[in-house]
């Protein structure tokens, strides 16, 4: 009984965490509309200067606590600074643009917290006064966490004194329900959100600079958090601060019980849960339905077919690829081997975005599925290479369908949570079923047969099958089916009066989408001759939605372009540098700056005016 | 001969009754409008009538056929084409390839995979256009048209799928006071050409004594007048509606 009783407050401690982290978060994204994917990494920061600081003055009270406040606020001071100067440049942007930006800052941090404390975890020192336990029912409990578990409730009660008892609160919730109400009665929108992010961030710091005295400090600690937070955000209701906290009562409760319950499936119990509660609870637990959901983009200009000499440009660039091998040598064909592959998988996901207006968060998944199934059709079945490829695409596209199904009858945000849960779960199967799939250790040797084992062999037969569904996407996009789809994103209240099933169209797009990106799986499966669950892991589904975005979401050439520039660049800073990672980051912000609509819209743009002019 | 019959029509929002009781009918051929001051229902009856809403009683029947659970979609395909009061197209089409959307769904050709769209039902739709005065505008997006502009696209993809009925709810709003005439003649002689029936609700009085042949007029959810122009203009309760003097 009494260790029930143990297990139900450490389950509370962590959902204070929990709290104080997705709070943040909710704020945010409730009054700005943005997908903060650097609310980790500011819980992160938090964490690191907090250990600083508690290194430094934390051997008295006053020391350990002013320092943790004094983390919180640093991290705040740095949100505030990140919304004057990138945010702001960019309310006028598609809102995944925004998603962007905050990613390049992910890895700009990641790097910058390497850089600062090094790559090893980072023990801290304990908080003066409160370093022993109490006993409960004879089982020992850290005092440090009962205070964690007092604070939950404070920091809920501070916020909503906050927001409903003073000015500053009050044209906050004002400017959440209409902005441009907001606006129109004087209130400044930027000093707001301003205040909003400093808030926000901060909040996330304290979190972070409070866990030192718990855990060690990490690099890894941005994107377990952030993906966490999203779940309670999601799970609670966007927008929600007491849906946020009873969201993250209830998966602290999950974490702290489902380790004895179901220890086989500890990774997936959080998605699982979140997954049930949008099948039954739409908007989650407290929140409201909402009037616009977050967009991938405001409807761009019409999709035109080239004509003329245009139209030649990828087949010339085919033929030209397809000579590649004259010349180059197996390292330049290796990259270029993924690049390929890359492309396909952007270009899939580019049929959900740009086409069908629907943000996936865990395209990965369906990469994934066509890389496992491939090797474990060649490992367990010992099938040859021909038929574990054409089996890749199949079984992504039945997972896809599955999925897709669920997914579809949501939007916006929920739909993205939706996928990314579904990622999750798929992801934490390759990694927890051992006798299956190999955990961790993956597949080893998947290789092709002799006859397409040469880097040149092999780079051409994948030229010659992404190429091939390129083509296809291509067709499709252009053809009534992606027309439709985009009539679906335009207005579905239209197309609806029109005869349009919107979701089933949505539907099978997702399982297009999913079943070209297990083909894409299937070919890295046989390139890298094996497979890992990180090719369903979050980072993977997130690359795929850089490279959309960097080459641009409203022309077809844009995911191949994205591809393309975003695995060159990470191959090429990565040989020069091992700050690979904010070179990265500063370049996708820098693209973000300059260039709004992707890179490909860029250099079509300029390619319209000067046929206008 | 009556093709929509509407009988006892009942909506409530929370407390609210917004459509109490609605019984009407349209017959071919006519042009019958729907008035009444704002939060009088005429909005909640066009979408209880195409299926955006349901119904918590009463019966919508097109040609003897049950409307009433259908979604919009099954609705439209048995014959009820609709407009909107704030324009709904595909912004990111250009105008023809609205027109073309709508001849694609008709035909039910959604789902093709190879063949080019913008090949599709191209002279069909450009006909339409050309006949709502839109056809020099044929290659322009439809997220940079002119609102009166808009209006009319509404109309050529309304017309797209040969309905049987046409519900146009505020078909001039937003349009200068030649245009709004423009329109309802074009609307009115569309009518005799293909055998239509429209039910449409506007605010605009001339518009509405000028074209309508047939006019309901709905206070607070309920149906407190019905008939000719002429009769509906002499109504005591319809006055007082509109002048706002005690009945």
């Amino acid at each position: 009984m009494s260790f029930y009783l143990v297990q139900f407050l450490s389950g509370l401690a962590a959902a204070a965490t929990l709290f104080l982290v997705s709070s943040g978060l909710t704020i945010v994204f409730g009054v700005t509309r943005i997908v903060n994917f650097a609310h980790g990494s500011f819980y992160m920061l938090g964490a690191y200067l907090g250990w600083s600081l508690i290194e430094r003055w934390g051997t008295t009270p006053l020391g350990f606590w002013g320092g943790v406040a004094l983390a919180s606020l640093a991290v705040g001071a740095l949100g505030a600074l990140m919304e004057v100067g990138l945010l702001r440049r960019l309310y006028r942007s598609p809102e995944l643009f925004q998603l962007l930006a905050t990613f390049g800052v992910v890895l700009v941090i990641q790097d910058a917290a390497s850089y600062a404390w090094g790559s090893e975890d980072l023990l801290g020192r304990r908080a003066p006064g409160l370093k022993g336990s109490v006993d409960i029912l004879d089982q020992p409990f850290p005092l440090y966490d009962l205070v964690l578990i007092a604070l939950g409730p404070v920091v809920l009660g501070l916020l909503w004194l906050l927001f409903n008892r003073t000015r500053w609160g009050t044209l906050v919730r004002a400017a959440t329900q209409d902005r441009e109400m907001a606006a129109a009665l004087g209130v400044d929108p930027a000093k707001l959100f301003t205040g909003v992010l400093f808030l926000g961030s901060a909040l996330a710091g304290l979190g972070g600079a409070l866990q030192v005295p718990r855990e060690a400090v990490n690099l890894h600690m941005d994107m377990s958090i952030v993906v966490e937070a999203f779940v309670v955000v999601v799970v609670g209701g966007m927008g929600s601060l007491t849906g946020a906290f009873v969201a993250s009562l209830l998966i602290g409760q999950l974490q702290a019980f489902g380790i004895l319950v179901f220890p086989q499936i500890t990774l997936v119990l959080v998605f699982l849960f979140m997954a049930v509660v949008l099948v039954i609870r739409p908007y989650g637990l407290l929140g409201r339905k909402e009037e616009a959901p977050p967009t991938a983009a405001s409807p761009g200009p019409p999709l035109v077919l080239a004509t003329g000499l245009v139209r030649w440009v990828p087949a010339l660039l085919l033929l030209l690829l397809a000579l590649v091998p004259l010349v180059a040598g197996d390292y330049a064909l290796i990259v270029l081997t993924e690049v390929v592959i890359l492309a396909l998988m952007a270009a899939s996901l580019h049929l959900l975005i740009g086409l069908g207006g629907l943000v996936s968060f865990g395209h990965a998944a369906y990469f994934g599925l066509g890389a496992y199934g491939s090797a474990l059709l060649v490992k367990h079945l010992a099938a040859p290479m021909p038929l574990a490829l054409a089996a890749a695409p199949v079984l992504a596209g039945v997972g896809a369908l599955i999925a897709g199904w669920f997914c579809v009858r949501r939007s916006g945000l929920y739909f993205a949570m939706l996928t990314l849960a579904f990622a999750q779960i798929a992801w934490s199967v390759a990694f927890q079923w051992y006798g299956f799939t190999g955990g961790d250790n993956g597949i080893l040797g998947v290789w092709p047969p002799d006859w397409a084992a040469g880097k040149a062999a092999y780079y051409l037969l994948t030229l010659a099958l992404a190429g091939g569904t390129l083509f296809l996407l291509r067709r499709a996009a252009f053809a009534p089916f992606g027309y439709t789809l985009r009539a679906g994103r335009d207005s579905a209240l239209r197309a609806e009066a029109v005869g349009i099933d919107v979701r089933r169209h949505q539907w099978y797009a997702f399982a297009l989408a999913g079943s070209a990106a297990g083909l894409a799986g299937g070919l890295y499966a046989f390139s890298k001759g094996s497979v890992f669950p990180t090719l369903m892991a979050v980072p993977m589904s997130v690359d795929a939605l850089v490279m959309v975005l960097m080459g641009g979401i409203q022309t077809l050439s844009g995911p191949v372009v994205g591809a393309a520039l975003f695995h060159l660049l990470e191959t090429e800073v990565m040989s020069l540098t091992e700050w690979w990672r904010l070179v990265l980051g500063l370049v996708i912000i820098v693209l973000v700056l300059a260039f709004p609509k992707g890179v490909a819209g860029f250099v079509r743009d300029l390619w319209m005016r000067r046929k206008e002019a | 001969m009556s093709r929509l019959v509407v009988e006892n029509l009942q909506r409530s929002f929370g407390g609210v009754k917004a459509v109490r009781g609605v019984s009407f009918s349209l017959a071919q051929g006519e042009v019958l409008a729907l008035i009444g001051p704002n939060g009088a229902g005429k909005t909640t009856c066009f979408n209880l009538l195409n299926g955006q809403l349901r119904p918590d009683s009463g019966t919508v029947r097109l040609d003897g056929v049950d409307l009433v659970g259908l979604p919009p979609r099954r609705i439209w395909r048995l014959g009820v084409g609709r407009t909107f009061q704030i324009t709904a197209t595909f912004a990111s089409m250009t105008v023809r390839e609205n027109v073309q959307m709508v001849f694609l769904s008709c035909r039910r050709r959604l789902f093709g995979l190879w063949q080019p769209a913008v090949g599709c039902f191209r002279d069909e739709a450009q006909n339409l256009l050309e006949r709502v005065g839109m056809g020099a505008q044929a290659d322009r997006p439809c997220g940079v048209l002119a609102y009166g502009d808009l209006k009319r696209v509404e109309l050529a993809m309304a017309l797209a799928s040969d309905p049987k009925i046409l519900l146009m709810d505020e078909p001039t709003a937003g349009m200068a006071p030649a245009e709004r005439l423009e329109l309802m003649a074009l609307t009115s002689a569309l009518v005799r050409e293909r055998g239509l029936a429209v039910l449409f609700t506007e605010h605009d009085m001339d518009v509405v004594f000028g074209h309508a042949t047939r006019i309901i007029v709905l206070d607070r959810g309920q149906l407190i007048a019905e008939g000719p122009p002429e009769a509906v203009r002499a109504d005591e309760r319809v006055q007082a509606v509109y002048l706002g003097t005690a009945a």
